[in-house]
């Protein structure tokens, strides 16, 4: 039913001094298909994502890329290979102009080396170009600093960005957790966008609502281990929102106060 | 218009024709306008320019350094015991002293990114380290802390040379001002500095080398300040191990009053090379009002507070919301 994942993770361990953050974790990233990671403050989802990203090398276990087992030699390495990675807040640098941002670590040059140098008008066209595309009609001067943007333009900045440059992977950290609900929705629909463009996405969120909104696949993380995996349809909300915050607990919680 | 206000260099362009204008009326007559005077106030702002504007640049990628003083009193010595105690050439002598220069920056460099410490409290060690170092093994060597310097034609020619009152070092400050303000404004390399400034770990997220960009700049630093020392070296026939250590602060006020962000980020070359310019027009021109220098500090104080604040004004207004 499923394509071959273009990323995976089989059975990954991170350790570090003293704590193991992640224990035997798997994880398929299909193309054109959402995966939701979802998990409170502390289960390991940024440990993931550090490892998905090439930030941190796994302990043990395998990442494979296309069916072929790979080991990233940094962020910039699994950049190039089309594993995007776009933060929650420190995807982007408020004083600097979209364009720059838009480009930054893969500037766009002109002229011969040594004396090769940004070419900043068309970085700024093809920036505002892109996020046009995704709906963004408000940015037209890619002078403009980022700070003056708000939270879901910046996303939308990021995840246009990455497209461009011909992400295969992206991992959205928390997209939509800073963003009022008009903003979120707003992401929401672009992410939906991209995976109808066919690239795989790994969406991080303890969002619950979010993730079933544009999920494919779910996975649960709880301490650093899976605790749940589930596809589209076979879990209710309430049910995931129990799982994320280890199941019983919320119950009893409930039953507190309800008792009070 | 408000696309001119925005720029980072706008206060310090409006601040220096406030403080010329200042000086051109209440001197008037005394000569601060002539071509002399202008001369004056470009040679004391050239070489303190020269080292300011990477001091600038390393400040816009967040971090410091103080060590820059010590360096120029280093490479004087440098060259003077080189020439007159070891009878080297000029010329080697020089290139020695730009290569220690460039080393004291290195291991500034590397030890802020390998330590994660702060670059302030680092590179305060490393100068009292070189400047102990050069008075010690100067002492130790020739038993002197300061020494002159064996001349030749064509070092003069190039660190030394004078029309009329105007040094080459303005030339040296332009050069140093031109190549800066391309790599910072025009640059891949410019764009990764700011960045690093600006979110380092969003810089590194997007596959900056944020280390690599600081421990260059720190080089740069240490190339510049060691030229410093150098050209007052060839210039006043001598070196000492305590030229330059008024640029300590001199050189992150100047780029401040510039419009440099304490916190990085923001600046630009220009802007640091007007600040400069500030510092140049206000220490020589109280020479032409009269009164006693000490007011120098008072009038450097203010600005530098003024600066401040204006730069946080500044920093608002760029950010907020259209």
């Amino acid at each position: 039913m499923d394509a071959a994942p273009i990323l995976e993770l089989r059975d990954v361990t991170k350790a570090f001094a003293g704590t193991t953050a992640l224990h035997g974790v798997s994880i398929r990233v299909e193309p054109g298909r959402i995966v939701c990671l979802l998990g409170d403050n502390g289960a390991g989802k940024s440990t993931l994502i550090k490892v998905l990203s090439g930030y941190h090398q796994p302990t043990s276990g395998q990442i494979l890329l296309d069916g072929r087992e790979i080991r990233f030699a940094g962020p910039r390495d699994a950049r190039k290979r089309g594993i995007a990675t776009v933060h929650q807040d420190v995807g982007s640098i408020p004083l600097m102009s979209v364009g720059r941002n838009f480009f930054l670590g893969a500037e766009l040059t002109k002229g011969v080396r040594p004396f090769h140098h940004l070419d900043t008008r068309n970085a700024n066209r093809i920036a505002i170009e892109q996020m046009q595309r995704f709906g963004i009609t408000r940015i037209t001067d890619g002078d403009q600093l980022v700070g003056t943007m708000s939270g879901g333009e910046r996303q939308v900045l990021a995840i246009s960005r990455a497209m461009y440059f011909g992400a295969r992977v992206l991992i959205l950290d928390e997209p939509t957790s800073a963003l009022g609900v008009k903003e979120a929705s707003y992401v929401l629909r672009m992410v939906s966008q991209a995976r109808a463009e066919g690239v795989g996405i790994v969406f991080i969120t303890h969002n619950a609502s979010h993730a079933m909104a544009v999920g494919d696949r779910f996975t649960v993380l709880i301490q650093g281990r899976v605790a749940a995996e589930f596809a589209r349809g076979e879990k209710a909300r309430e049910e995931v929102i129990n799982l994320m915050a280890g199941g019983e607990k919320i119950a009893e919680l409930e039953e507190e106060l309800a008792i009070e | 218009m408000t696309r001119l206000i925005r720029r980072p260099e706008f206060g310090a362009f409006a601040a220096f024709v406030l403080t010329y204008a200042f000086f051109a009326v209440v001197t008037s007559g005394a000569g601060f306008v002539s071509v002399n005077g202008t001369a004056g106030w470009l040679n004391l702002a050239a070489e303190l320019g020269i080292v300011a504007i990477p001091v600038g640049m390393l400040m816009i990628s967040g971090e410091f350094d103080l060590s820059i003083g010590s360096t120029v009193g280093a490479a004087s010595m440098v060259v003077a015991l080189g020439t007159s105690f070891f009878g080297l050439p000029i010329w080697p002598a020089i290139a020695l002293a730009l290569v220690l220069g460039a080393l004291i920056g290195l291991v500034n460099g590397l030890a802020v990114v390998k330590t994660n410490l702060p670059s302030f409290i680092i590179t305060l060690a490393t100068n009292f380290v070189v400047l102990g170092a050069t008075m010690g093994f100067s002492r130790l060597i020739a038993n002197v802390t300061s020494s002159s310097i064996v001349q030749s034609e064509s070092a003069r020619a190039v660190f030394a040379a004078r029309w009329g009152q105007a040094n080459v070092s303005i030339l040296w400050w332009l050069g140093f001002a031109l190549v800066c303000g391309w790599l910072l404004g025009k640059t891949t390399f410019g764009n990764w500095i700011y960045a690093t400034g600006g979110n380092l770990t969003a810089a590194r997220g997007a596959g900056v080398p944020v280390e690599r960009v600081k421990v260059i700049l720190f080089v740069l630093t240490g190339f510049a300040a060691a030229f410093v020392g150098v050209l007052q070296g060839v210039q006043w026939n001598s070196g000492n191990s305590t030229y330059g250590m008024g640029y300590v602060f001199q050189a992150p006020i100047v780029a401040v009053i510039g419009g440099v962000l304490l916190g990085g980020g923001y600046g630009s070359v220009v802007g640091i090379v007007l600040g400069t310019a500030i510092f140049g027009v206000i220490s020589t021109g109280i020479f032409y009002t009269g009164w006693s220098t000490d007011w120098v500090n008072l009038f450097l104080g203010v600005l530098l507070a003024a600066a401040v604040l204006a730069n946080n004004y500044v920093r608002r207004m760029a950010l907020a919301a259209r």
